[in-house]
């Protein structure tokens, strides 16, 4: 029977993947696949033909009759035939390496990831052994991609060489900034990718167990990945010398900063630990750990398997290689899209993301999820680069880009912001437990027209004690919205005065 | 449903027992104790506390840090509404009013009839395709006030 491969990403699924799936089931050989990132044409199928893949969608089930009449299972033309999925520009522009299976394979066949390359990175890692695994990591230039940026070479040669019992690699699968998903895209389409990273980190510095601690939020990927996992170790994969266990998070943002997460996984809450000594040579139960992102580890196998140049070569001043964008909030084409860094902002929302979903203008765009700044049209020639962002006071955080259109309110954004800190502030220093509840109180004088001058010179005045008094930064960044706002929208802070 | 089970303490016993000998194990336990009755009940804190050679402070304090440990048993269903920038760019704002109003609830809060507990959620990696929710583990997206009600209607 004719093959045809429907998404069961999370996403997929919420747009009704299944009933699609459902629908097909009858005349076809349905295999599900994660996610190609276009979310705007999901659920989106793709048949296999003579000619290759051919993409149909946004399809639902009610489309498949009509379909299949036209004559779906042999490629035919239909109102929702998109041609081959690589050719579509969306995905024709990308640089995709670490998301160059996702959406593609079946994320449970070991077969399938073998074939696309899946597992030479980890050989190549064993023969070449330790010191020139490390190192080839150190000159691919990668960095950490949860949004930190600290070089991953460095932290895996300080764990190395950190004296230890045992060690351990954690990854942190706890991707809370809204308008990120690429850490769930690649759990839910390519787990084995991570498995293999993880499997390569440890080799490297010599761990005997990883953790991923992965957020609840996200039960596909939990579901998806604990089955990748236990197959992965039947088939020997790991190692005799090396495990890897899943553990869940349970709905706190800061559980995402590093050293709240090892808290977390050692059964405590989530309150953020002073630094230094660092995990990587006192981390989990006191023992050196390397402690890095979904989309750093799965960057890996690919470093390995290619060589680092061709990562190396991908680019922009000192951020190289390539990161998964990822468009959200009110844009129309909303998805993931994997370049190498230097796209400027202006590109990557209106050519790239389409402009507003709305079709009113852009007004905002929220790079790096909550504790990022919020960036006006004006900046729009902003190169997409760690440095190039702090410069203009903003960061590129995980690689989350919100859209807002004209109907946005600044003043609110800001409050919000201050809202969210007070939600998820572990409570261990006074500048983010107390700062934001203040600000928040303070926000809402403003928002009320109360002594408007005075109260927002109050809230420069307290984003300043935040942003340098606080132990981590989720009140250490969290002035990056509310005094982005400030600059860029300070109308919208005016207005109940004015009325 | 999971979570149905009435408080029974050698059932909780049981629970915990399987996963103390674990590292770190205080939440994997509760997780398992919230999949079982729903919500992690005051009487399974002294228990962990036990098992785990903590104290009952502490236990009460880890149940109480996570936003998703519940102490009350929620309704048959669970609608969990993401609140996060993304969403609010797709005005998640106007369909949590609409759907306090609808249910006639605040936040945490379950509707008279017992069926429906709201919850917000800061971002379900949804956020290309918002408002987006997850109801009872499913996820939904691109919801506006009319979705939402035919999604609720029949599970009152």
């Amino acid at each position: 029977m004719t093959r045809i491969f429907v998404p069961k990403d999370a996403a997929a699924l919420a747009l009704g993947a299944d009933a699609v799936a459902k629908a097909l089931a009858p005349h076809a050989t349905i295999v599900r696949t994660g996610s190609r990132g276009m979310f705007w044409l999901e659920p989106m199928i793709e048949v296999e033909t003579d000619a290759g893949r051919i993409a149909y969608g946004p399809v639902s089930a009610a489309d498949v009759p009509g379909l299949l009449a036209a004559g779906l299972l042999t490629g035919r033309e239909h109102a929702l035939r998109l041609g081959r999925p690589e050719e579509i520009p969306f995905l024709a522009r990308q640089t995709r390496l670490t998301f160059a299976r996702c959406g593609a394979i079946d994320p449970l066949s070991l077969d399938d990831y073998r074939k696309h390359g899946g597992l030479e990175g980890l050989e190549k890692a064993r023969a070449m052994g330790r010191a020139e695994t490390t190192d080839t990591v150190l000159k691919s230039g990668l960095r950490g991609r949860g949004g930190a940026g600290f070089p991953t070479g460095i932290k895996w040669q300080t764990t190395a060489g950190a004296a230890g019992d045992r060690k351990y690699i954690v990854c942190n699968a706890d991707e809370g900034d809204s308008g990120t998903y690429a850490d769930r895209m690649l759990m839910e389409g390519d787990p084995f990718c991570l498995i293999e990273g993880m499997a390569i980190a440890g080799f490297a510095v010599g761990a005997t167990k990883g953790y991923v601690y992965t957020r609840s939020e996200y039960p596909h990927a939990i579901a998806t990945f604990d089955a990748a996992l236990a197959i992965a170790r039947a088939a020997g994969l790991l190692g005799p010398a090396f495990d890897i266990e899943q553990r869940v998070g349970a709905g706190a943002y800061v559980c995402g900063e590093e050293t709240a997460l090892l808290e977390s996984l050692e059964g405590r809450r989530g309150q953020v630990r002073a630094k230094p000594p660092l995990p990587a040579h006192k981390g989990l139960f006191g023992k050196p750990t390397v402690i890095n992102n979904v989309i750093t580890l799965a960057s890996v196998p690919g470093i390995l398997r290619l060589g680092h140049e061709p990562y190396q070569a991908a680019g922009y001043a000192r951020s190289r290689g390539t990161m998964p964008i990822q468009l959200a909030g009110n844009v129309r084409h909303g998805g993931l899209f994997e370049t190498g860094f230097g796209l400027t902002l202006g590109e990557i929302v209106n050519d790239i993301g389409g402009g507003t979903k709305s079709g009113r203008p852009v007004r905002a765009v929220q790079v790096g999820g909550p504790l990022g700044a919020y960036f006006p049209p004006a900046l729009f020639d902003t190169p997409f680069d760690y440095e190039a962002f702090a410069a203009k006071d903003g960061l590129i955080g995980h690689g989350g880009v919100v859209v807002f259109d004209d109907t946005v309110d600044m003043a609110h954004q800001a409050r919000f912001a201050m809202e969210f800190c007070a939600a998820e502030s572990c409570g261990k220093c006074t500048p983010c437990r107390i700062g934001s509840v203040r600000g928040m109180e303070t926000l809402d004088k403003i928002l009320a027209g109360v002594a408007v001058d005075a109260n927002i010179a109050l809230i420069r005045d307290l984003c300043h004690t935040m942003k340098f008094g606080s132990l981590c930064a989720l009140g250490g960044f969290i002035p990056y919205p509310v005094l982005s706002a400030l600059e860029h929208f300070s109308e919208d802070f005016r207005r109940a005065a004015a009325a | 449903m999971a979570g149905d089970e009435a408080w029974n303490e050698e059932r909780a016993e049981a629970i915990i027992d399987a996963r103390a000998r674990q590292p770190g194990a205080t939440l994997p336990i509760l997780h398992d104790l919230q999949a079982a009755f729903g919500c992690v009940p005051a009487e399974a804190v002294p228990l962990v506390a036990k098992a785990l050679n903590l104290t009952r402070a502490e236990v009460h304090g880890v149940v109480t840090f996570y936003h998703e440990f519940r102490r009350h048993k929620p309704g048959r269903h669970v609608l969990r509404l993401c609140r996060a920038e993304a969403c609010q760019a797709m005005g998640a704002d106007g369909l949590a009013a609409h759907a306090k109003s609808r249910l006639n609830v605040d936040w945490h809060e379950t509707t008279a009839d017992g069926a429906i507990t709201l919850e917000p959620v800061f971002c379900l990696g949804l956020c290309a395709i918002g408002p987006a929710a997850l109801l009872d583990g499913d996820p939904l997206g691109r919801l506006d006030p009319a979705r939402l009600n035919a999604v609720l209607e029949p599970l009152s």
